[in-house]
């Protein structure tokens, strides 16, 4: 049985091995952290953790990741407890719209993980391939190099 | 206005009937006073009870029509409430834009919601303080006066005390404003103009339910609509039969040319759609305009000239006449998330439509008229979206919702447009070509000015016509786009910003406006505000530099007014622009204007590198100095500044709308690049704040600005003058080697 492994639960997922990972996340396991954006990997607001690695969604299939560890926003930290990283942001106030937000953290989360002291210019570099329209970028890579100071 | 009985009865406390009256008398006393005008929405919407509750558990249930946009509006109206009403901010919820709860303040944009909402929360909830503190006068038994409020709690000098909570005031919040409650000193207030946090950012980062996407109510079905290949296009054939048979597709809904699927699941809904598309035949007219073929459509039009100043210097004698054309092209809103909608309708016959629009109101009264029903028969309430800037295609996702809903009464259908749907449909901001004249003396100085501008609508919102929505020229009974009209004084819409704020011995400003469409347009952030003030602001560095003198020194011989002086000299402060030293490739330059005329004042500096041999243009760094008058939330506005002038990076260097045979061709982030994390410069904002002095809306006061900023920079670091957005490499080679 086809199992999809997401902040440490289990689900099961069988028939459903061809559809695209973002809907299964949102629709079936009802997350809210990953977006749609673009459904082309364009975009990175649809992007989870797979075993570590920083993965789009919206293009990965859930055959291609059944029984990985998966995780989204909602598995770093929560409301009432939210994790390092997700704290930076309130802290640095860092979005307008916040949609694009997912995607960066999760993002910035596998940078953190690989390269814990990451330069600002690696920050940058690291959230190239995430776009933001209402321009908070300052804000984001202010939030994740405090995240990175304070951890 | 008299209080009656039910009323009178439900508030607790002998006094309260005495208490009633009194406020009936303070509302006609101030009816009386001549010149009390209610500030912004409360002129509209005067009553107390459509803005505040009192509730139990105690909270304030504050009313709000404006709507959150990721400005962060909703927690600057909550600190103005806190402190009117002497809460806690926690004390305060917000419902915004439920027409069925909350006053109509129209549409949420134009940077109108601190001078409208604001005003309008503050004022109201100091009437409500009044209310509440007469009734705790009448309760406990002393005067009004001698009463003092902590977080809702209302003491006597001998210490006894009530609550808001406890008085159970809204009944007696059923009268007119007054304009007359005296509002907080601004020692007295605890968070306007202080930093808040902005209350939805935690939810936005730990992916807790505050999006329009993360609402699934029970039964939800997926809805997808066919758009056709090009604007005009009109469906002839499309066998659904097939299609219909499978598993899961619940409903095929046509009419004539709209097509749109309803399924169990998202990606059978885009399956089933992908088949659609391939079995539907079209008949597509040719269509003509290319992108760079653009402002010669524009200029060939036939066009409404409005002559929006008239003051020419006629007795000019000028040495010599100057004359420069600037364009822009067509740019996207693009928001990162495509637009969504979901729409029930109901046993009663009422659609229930969730949507990110800016205008609930007149967005749900046109999707009643496309549905030919009555406008109590649609109900829409806001939810958070991606960031919109201006009219995206938010309504339209909201009537294809509202539509195909007909089809499964009971059962809730969600739009979510693809990707491709957003960029190739949403209304764009309008190209424009604008042709400025300087008339000179022997000095260089001025004697005369005028401005010309080319442009189409940038108003086609749904303002209550079913015309105005995509989906509605596609149906069997087409509804027709009405014919635009502009925006007129003292907004402006195409030739907003056209006249410049400068005192020129004379100025004339022509707008040539145009009614038909190279392509779908619409509001998009400042309207023709960007486009308007790049001209100006760039044709003034052309002005100074032709008179050899220093560009801010140029602007301030015609700049009398204190406050832009000083928003230009602290944008050129906190840049260095006196001590700058240029370096090889590297120029600085300076952009500023009055938002409309009338909103904040902004003056933007940069400095960029422009690399001769690739024609690319790298920003260094940005300085951004802001006035919007009395600051509530100091964060909140310098990122709204910060975000302007990145999007505006965006659309001056790399942004435009590309058509080709069949219509547009940017369909994806691919065809159309935005600015990316590596190439957004450092950016310091800093405000001047003007307390006691009115909100002035300052959401869209950077763009104009950088824009020409940004090209006054290119033009000292190599000696180009670029005068068509968007500034790409190989404009920027073209125009090095002309
Ligand atoms: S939604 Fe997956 S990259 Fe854009
Ligand atoms: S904060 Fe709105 S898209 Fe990034």
């Amino acid at each position: 049985m086809p199992a999809l492994k997401v902040n440490g639960r289990t689900h099961d997922v069988d028939g459903l091995e061809n559809s695209p990972l973002l809907f299964v996340l949102r629709n079936d396991l009802k997350l809210n952290g990953p977006k749609f954006g673009c459904g082309l990997a364009q975009c990175g607001a649809c992007t989870v953790l797979v075993d570590g690695q920083p993965v789009r969604s919206c293009v990965t299939q859930v055959g291609a990741v059944v029984d990985q560890e998966i995780t989204t926003l909602e598995g770093l930290g929560s409301l009432e407890k939210p994790d390092k990283l997700q704290r930076a942001f309130i802290d640095e106030q860092a979005m307008q719209c916040g949609y694009c937000v997912n995607g960066v953290i999760m993002r910035a989360r596998a940078l953190l993980d690989q390269n814990p002291h990451p330069t600002e210019g690696e920050v940058r570099l690291a959230l190239d391939g995430n776009l933001c329209r209402c321009g908070a970028q300052n804000r984001m890579v202010r939030a994740v190099l405090r995240a990175a100071r304070e951890a | 206005m008299t209080i009656n009985a039910t009323r009178r009865d439900v508030i607790k406390g002998a006094g309260a009937l005495a208490v009633s009256f009194d406020l009936v008398a303070d509302a006609a006393r101030a009816a009386d006073a001549p010149g009390q005008k209610l500030p912004g929405d409360l002129a509209t919407s005067p009553k107390v009870s459509s803005w505040l509750r009192v509730e139990a558990g105690g909270k304030i249930r504050l009313l709000v029509g404006k709507v959150e946009l990721g400005q962060g509006v909703l927690t600057a109206v909550a600190q103005l409430c806190a402190d009117e009403l002497d809460v806690d901010l926690a004390r305060v919820a917000i419902t915004s834009g439920d027409t069925r709860l909350v006053p109509d303040e129209g549409v949420t944009a134009g940077s109108f919601s601190m001078p409208n909402c604001g005003s309008a929360v503050r004022q109201v909830s100091a009437e409500a303080r009044q209310i509440l503190l007469g009734l705790a006068a009448k309760q406990l038994g002393v005067a009004r006066d001698a009463l003092t409020v902590a977080d809702g709690t209302v003491k006597a000098p001998d210490g006894k005390s009530t609550t808001y909570w406890d008085i159970v005031a809204n009944d007696a919040f059923e009268v007119q404003a007054t304009g007359a409650a005296p509002l907080k000193p601004r020692d007295a207030r605890r968070y306007a103009g202080r930093h808040v946090p902005r209350l939805d950012i935690p939810f936005k980062v730990t992916g807790t339910n505050i999006f329009i996407q993360d609402f699934r109510p029970e039964g939800m079905l997926h809805g997808r609509v066919l758009r056709p290949p090009a604007y005009d296009a009109k469906l002839v054939s499309l066998d659904t039969t097939s299609v219909e048979k499978t598993a899961g597709v619940v409903k095929i809904v046509r009419d004539g040319s709209f097509v749109g699927v309803i399924a169990e699941r998202e990606e059978l809904a885009l399956d089933a759609i992908a088949e659609l598309r391939a079995l539907a035949r079209w008949d597509v007219p040719a269509t003509g305009e290319t992108q760079d073929t653009v402002h010669d459509w524009l200029l060939r039009q036939k066009t409404q000239d409005i002559l929006i100043k008239n003051e020419p210097n006629k007795a000019a004698k000028p040495a010599a006449t100057v004359e420069a054309i600037y364009k822009r092209p067509y740019h996207m809103h693009a928001s990162i998330g495509p637009s969504t909608a979901i729409a029930v309708l109901d046993a009663d016959g009422v659609t229930h439509v969730r949507t990110h629009s800016q205008s609930v109101f007149e967005t749900g009264a046109a999707i009643a008229e496309m549905l030919g029903v009555d406008k109590a028969k649609v109900h829409c309430i806001h939810m958070q979206g991606s960031g919109c800037y201006g009219h995206n295609g938010a309504d339209d996702a909201a009537a294809d919702a509202a539509l195909l809903a007909q089809a499964t009464p009971g059962r809730p259908v969600r739009i979510q447009w693809t990707r491709n749907d957003e960029h190739k449909w949403e209304p764009y901001g309008s190209a424009m070509l604008i042709k400025t004249v300087a008339a000179l003396d022997d000095k260089g100085d001025i004697v005369d000015w005028s401005h010309d501008l080319w442009s189409t609508s940038h108003g086609t919102r749904p303002g209550a016509r079913a015309g105005n929505l995509l989906a509605a020229h596609y149906l069997e009974k087409p509804f027709e786009l009405p014919t635009p009209v502009n925006g007129g004084p003292p907004n402006y819409a195409a030739d907003r910003n056209a006249i410049a704020i400068y005192a020129f011995p004379g100025q004339k400003v022509t707008t040539h406006f145009i009614t038909s469409f190279a392509a779908r347009a619409s509001s998009t952030r400042g309207l023709g505000a960007y486009a308007n003030v790049f001209a100006i602001e760039s044709f003034m560095d052309e002005l100074a530099a032709r008179a050899k003198v220093d560009p801010i020194e140029y602007r301030l011989r015609y700049l009398k007014d204190e406050r832009a002086r000083a928003i230009l000299q602290k944008a050129a402060d906190m840049f260095g622009w006196k001590d700058f030293k240029r370096a090889p490739g590297r120029g600085r330059g300076i952009g500023f204007a009055r938002y409309k005329g009338l909103a904040a004042f902004c003056a933007v500096a940069m400095e960029v590198e422009v690399d001769r041999g690739t024609g690319k243009v790298r920003v260094i760094r940005v300085s951004a100095a802001n006035d919007a008058g009395e600051v509530v939330a100091p964060d909140g506005v310098k990122n709204q500044i910060e975000g302007g002038v990145v999007q505006s990076l965006s659309w001056s260097l790399k942004e435009a709308v590309r058509f080709g045979p069949g219509g547009v061709r940017s369909a994806d982030w691919t065809s159309y690049p935005i600015l990316t994390f590596s190439e957004v410069p450092p950016i310091d904002v800093e405000l001047i704040d003007r307390p006691g002095t009115p909100f002035l809306g300052t959401g869209e006061a950077s763009q104009g600005p950088t824009g020409a900023a940004l090209a006054n920079a290119i033009f000292e670091a190599c000696g180009a003058r670029l005068r068509d957005i968007p500034f790409t490499p190989a404009k920027v080679k073209a125009a090095l080697q002309a």
